[in-house]
C-alpha cells in the first residue's frame, strides 16, 4: 500500500521519532507478568523464563523474591544467581547500587508493587526499576492488576477494596514495554489462600476473582490491540482488522434513537467493544427536530458513546467512510434512514462490515 | 400459512457441570506459545499431589524444554495406523480407556485422525474419554475455533481446515489462556525451538507474521475473557435457582435471555459464514438461535437438487454447532420467515448480503428487501462476508 504524501511525517516529527528510538534502544526493556491474584503462577512463569534465558546464555540475575515459594519454584531458584536484597527490619528492598555494579542483561524482580522501607533512596520499587531500566538493564517483573493506577477504580468496584499503593499510569505506557497475562482459574488460586468456610462467602469470593481474571485478560487484549494498531500504522496499512468490535449507531432526528442507542450499548458491552454514535448533518432541520436530535445525542453521551457529527452530501457515503476509518465492525441504521428519510419504524437494520 | 417441521432440539449447554468428568482447555494463539509446556507443568503438579495422571497424547515437536517437562509422567503408547502405504501414529483411545487414569493429558485437540480411525476428530476421542469419567486436560489454538474461522481467514489469509466446534469448548469446565508476547514467540521461531529451520522460514513468511500473531493473540485473550463470562453467567443463574431440577426440556434458557436470533439458511455458500456469525452473536448475547430454511409448499422438486443438497449440508453444519434447525414450508420465503419470526419471538434476523439469486428467481422479488419491509418490529442484520483485502505489509 502506498502512503499518501499528506501522511508523510515532517522533518521535526522524524527527528523526534529518531531521538525517541535512540533513547529506547539505550534503555533496558521492561516485561511485566500481569496477574489478578496471588498464587496463580506469576512468579513461576517469570523465574522459569529467567532460567530458560540463563540456559541460553543470557546474563540473568534475581534481584527480588517473595518470602515463600512452592516446590516448583524452589526447584528453579538454585539455578539462578541472586543478588541479596537489603533488609530493613521486616521489609526488604532491592540493592540498586549492587545491581547496577553487577550490570546483568536482565534483572528478575518478583513483585513490582512494593513500598520501599522509610529512608530508602526511592520510596517505591517501581522507581528502583525505572533506575535499572535507565541504566540499560532489562527488567522482568510481576504485578497484580489492582496495583496499576489506571485499573484501581475498576478493581475497587469489583472487590470493594482499594489497593494501598499503585504504579502510575505513565510507568507501563512505553510502547517498548511488554505485558504477558498469567491466566489460571480462580478456584486454584483461591486454594492457595485462606478459604472462607461458608459456601455463599466462598462463591462470592470466587465470583470477584473471576471478574478480576476477566479484567486482566481484557486489559492485556487492549494493550495488544494498541500494538496491532501501531504495527499496522507503522507499516502503512490502513486496514482495520476488526479483532476489537467497534459498534456504530447512526442517529437522525426521526429514527427510533433510544431503543437503538440502548441496543448498541448492550452490544458494545457484550462484545467488550467500543461504542460510537454518529449523526450526518442534514440541511434545514425544524426547531422540533433539532431538539429531538440534541436529546438523542445527549443520551448517547450519557451511555458513554463517542459522539461524532459528520457532514457530507451523501449520508451513506459519509457513514461508510467514517466506519472504515474507525474500523467499525457493526453499524446500526434506523428505519427512517434506510427508507430515505421517509417513514419511521421501530426496528433497525444492522450492517456488519 | 407455513408449517414447521421439528428437526432437532439441542439440550441446553451446561458449562463445566458434567457430573463425572471435567475438561480443561489450554488456549493459545499459535504453535510455540507454551501450551504443552504449561499443561505438562500442571500434570507434574497433580502428580506431586498424588493424583493418578497419564499422558494420552503429547506432541514433543523435538522441543527440549517440553520433553524435559514430560519426564516422569506415564505415557500411554500411541497406536500405529497404516494408511496408503505409510504409517501414522494416533492416540490410542482404547488403551486409555482400559488404563483409566483419573486425569488424561491430550495434546492438539483440533487434530484430524487418519482416515479409517474409529472417530475422525481428536475432540471426538476426548468426548469418549470424558463420557467414561476421565478428566481431560487438552490444548488448542484460537484459530481452530469453528466460529472464528472466517475472522481468522480475514486476518491471516489462511483457511483453517481443522476446527473444533464452539459447543465442545463451551462444555469445558475451564478455558485457560496461555500467553506469550509475539516478540518472544518470533524469537523462539528464529532459534528453531518451534520448527526446523526451513519450516520456520516459511512460517515467518506466512502465518507467523507479526501482524497475524498480534491479531490472533488479541482474539485469544478476548475469547478467553468471553468464555469466562459465559461460565459466570451460567453459575450465577444456577445460584438463583438452587432448588429446581435442571430443565433440559424447557425451551427457555436458564440465562437471562433477551434476544432470539434467526439465521436464514439458503443454498448460497455464504450461509456457512452466516451460521458461524450467528452462533457467535448468540453466544455473546446469551441468545437462543435458530437456523431456518424455507422450501416451496408441496412441490419440493421445484428446487434444484444441488440447492437442496446445499441447504441440507448447511442445516447439518448448523446442528454440528448446536444451532437449532427448522425447515419451513411456504411459497413466499420472506413472508414465511417473518411469520415464523413473529410466532417465535425472534428479535434479530440474520441474512447474508450475497444475492440469493436462485432463491430470488424462485420466490419472486429480492428477499432481503422484502424481509426488511415486512419485519419492522424485528431487527434485520445483513451480514457481509469478511473479505480480505490483498496487501502485504511493507517489510524492509
Amino acid at each position: 500500500m502506498v502512503n499518501d504524501s499528506s501522511q508523510r511525517p515532517s522533518p521535526e516529527q522524524l527527528l523526534a521519532q529518531i531521538q525517541l528510538e535512540e533513547r529506547r534502544e539505550r534503555r533496558g526493556k521492561l516485561k511485566v507478568f500481569l496477574g489478578y491474584a496471588a498464587g496463580i503462577g506469576k512468579s513461576f512463569q517469570m523465574l522459569d523464563e529467567g532460567r530458560r534465558r540463563r540456559e541460553r546464555g543470557e546474563d540473568v540475575v534475581v534481584c527480588a523474591t517473595q518470602p515463600q515459594y512452592p516446590a516448583e519454584i524452589q526447584a528453579i531458584l538454585p539455578r539462578l544467581e541472586v543478588i541479596p536484597a537489603l533488609k530493613t527490619g521486616e521489609s526488604e528492598s532491592i540493592d540498586v547500587p549492587a545491581v547496577i555494579r553487577r550490570h546483568p542483561q536482565v534483572a528478575l524482580i518478583d513483585g513490582l508493587a512494593y513500598d520501599n522501607p522509610t529512608g530508602s533512596p526511592n520510596a517505591y520499587r517501581w522507581r528502583d526499576v525505572e533506575q535499572l531500566l535507565e541504566a540499560g538493564i532489562s527488567v522482568i517483573t510481576t504485578v497484580n492488576l489492582q496495583y496499576l493506577e489506571k485499573l484501581r477504580d475498576e478493581v475497587e468496584r469489583i472487590t470493594g477494596k482499594r489497593a494501598p499503593y499503585s504504579i502510575p499510569r505513565g510507568f507501563l505506557d512505553s510502547s517498548a514495554d511488554e505485558i504477558v497475562v498469567v491466566d489460571a482459574p480462580a478456584m486454584e488460586s483461591l486454594l492457595h489462600g485462606a478459604t472462607p468456610a461458608d459456601r455463599a462467602a466462598r462463591l462470592a469470593e470466587q465470583h470477584k476473582l473471576s471478574r478480576l481474571r476477566e479484567l486482566a485478560l481484557l486489559v492485556a487484549a487492549s494493550v495488544v490491540d494498541h500494538q496491532l494498531e501501531s504495527y499496522l500504522r507503522s507499516h502503512g496499512v490502513d486496514q482495520p482488522w476488526g479483532v476489537q468490535e467497534r459498534i456504530l449507531v447512526c442517529v437522525t432526528p426521526r429514527s427510533n434513537a433510544v431503543e437503538m442507542l440502548e441496543s448498541g450499548r448492550r452490544n458494545a458491552d457484550r462484545f467488550q467493544g467500543e461504542f460510537y454514535v454518529a449523526y450526518v448533518q442534514q440541511p434545514a432541520l425544524s426547531q422540533e427536530d433539532r431538539a429531538i436530535l440534541q436529546q438523542n445525542l445527549d443520551y448517547a453521551r450519557k451511555l458513554g458513546a463517542q459522539v461524532e457529527i459528520l457532514s457530507g452530501l451523501d449520508a451513506v457515503d459519509v457513514i461508510l467512510k467514517f466506519a472504515h476509518q474507525k474500523g467499525i465492525t457493526q453499524i446500526f441504521i434506523g428505519h427512517s434512514m434506510r427508507e430515505g428519510g421517509g417513514g419511521v419504524g421501530c426496528g433497525a437494520t444492522k450492517l456488519t462490515v | 400459512m407455513s408449517s414447521s417441521i421439528h428437526i432437532n432440539r439441542d439440550e441446553e449447554q451446561t458449562y463445566g457441570q458434567s457430573d463425572r468428568s471435567q475438561l480443561k482447555v489450554f488456549l493459545g494463539y499459535a504453535a510455540g506459545v507454551g501450551k504443552t509446556y504449561r499443561m505438562l507443568e500442571e500434570a507434574q503438579q497433580l502428580k506431586r499431589q498424588g493424583k493418578d495422571i497419564a499422558v494420552g497424547y503429547f506432541e514433543p515437536h523435538g522441543r527440549k524444554d517440553t520433553i524435559a517437562k514430560a519426564a516422569g509422567l506415564e505415557l500411554i503408547p500411541r497406536r500405529i495406523v497404516a494408511y496408503r502405504g505409510g504409517t501414522f501414529q494416533e492416540m490410542d483411545t482404547t488403551a486409555i480407556l482400559s488404563r483409566r487414569p483419573a486425569t488424561c493429558v491430550v495434546d492438539e485437540l483440533a487434530h484430524t485422525n487418519v482416515p479409517g480411525s474409529e472417530r475422525s476428530k481428536r475432540w471426538e476421542d476426548v468426548q469418549v474419554l470424558l463420557d467414561a469419567g476421565i478428566d481431560v486436560m487438552t490444548s488448542m489454538n484460537i484459530q481452530h475455533l469453528e466460529s472464528l474461522n472466517d475472522q481468522v481467514f480475514q486476518i491471516t489469509g489462511i483457511r483453517v481446515r481443522e476446527t473444533v466446534p464452539d459447543w465442545f469448548v463451551k462444555s469445558a469446565a475451564e478455558v485457560v489462556m496461555v500467553d506469550a508476547t509475539t516478540g518472544a514467540l518470533l524469537n523462539r521461531l528464529k532459534r528453531g525451538n518451534i520448527y526446523a529451520a526451513e519450516k520456520a522460514q516459511r512460517a515467518m513468511e506466512n502465518f507467523f507474521k507479526e501482524s497475524n500473531l498480534t491479531a490472533l493473540r488479541e482474539l485469544a485473550l478476548r475469547q478467553t475473557a468471553h468464555e469466562l463470562e459465559l461460565r459466570e453467567i451460567a453459575s450465577a443463574s444456577e445460584e438463583r435457582r438452587p432448588q429446581q431440577e435442571p430443565s433440559s426440556a424447557s425451551p427457555s434458557s436458564p440465562k437471562a435471555t433477551i434476544d432470539r436470533i434467526l439465521i436464514y439458511v439458503c443454498a448460497d455458500a455464504s450461509t456457512a459464514m452466516l451460521i458461524r456469525r450467528g452462533r457467535r452473536m448468540a453466544d455473546y448475547l446469551c441468545a437462543d438461535c435458530f437456523a431456518v430454511s424455507v422450501i416451496p409448499l408441496r412441490d419440493h422438486s421445484r428446487l434444484p437438487k444441488q440447492d437442496r443438497d446445499a441447504v441440507a449440508k448447511h442445516l447439518n453444519f448448523a446442528r454440528n454447532l448446536h444451532v437449532e434447525t427448522r425447515i419451513l414450508e411456504g411459497d413466499d420465503a420472506a413472508e414465511t420467515i417473518v411469520d415464523f419470526a413473529r410466532r417465535n419471538q425472534i428479535t434479530q434476523i440474520l441474512l447474508s448480503r450475497r444475492n440469493h439469486s436462485s432463491w430470488s428467481r424462485l420466490f419472486g422479488t429480492d428477499l432481503i428487501l422484502r424481509i426488511v419491509k415486512e419485519a419492522k418490529d424485528i431487527r434485520v442484520i445483513i451480514v457481509s462476508e469478511r473479505r480480505r483485502s490483498n496487501y502485504t505489509p511493507a517489510h524492509k
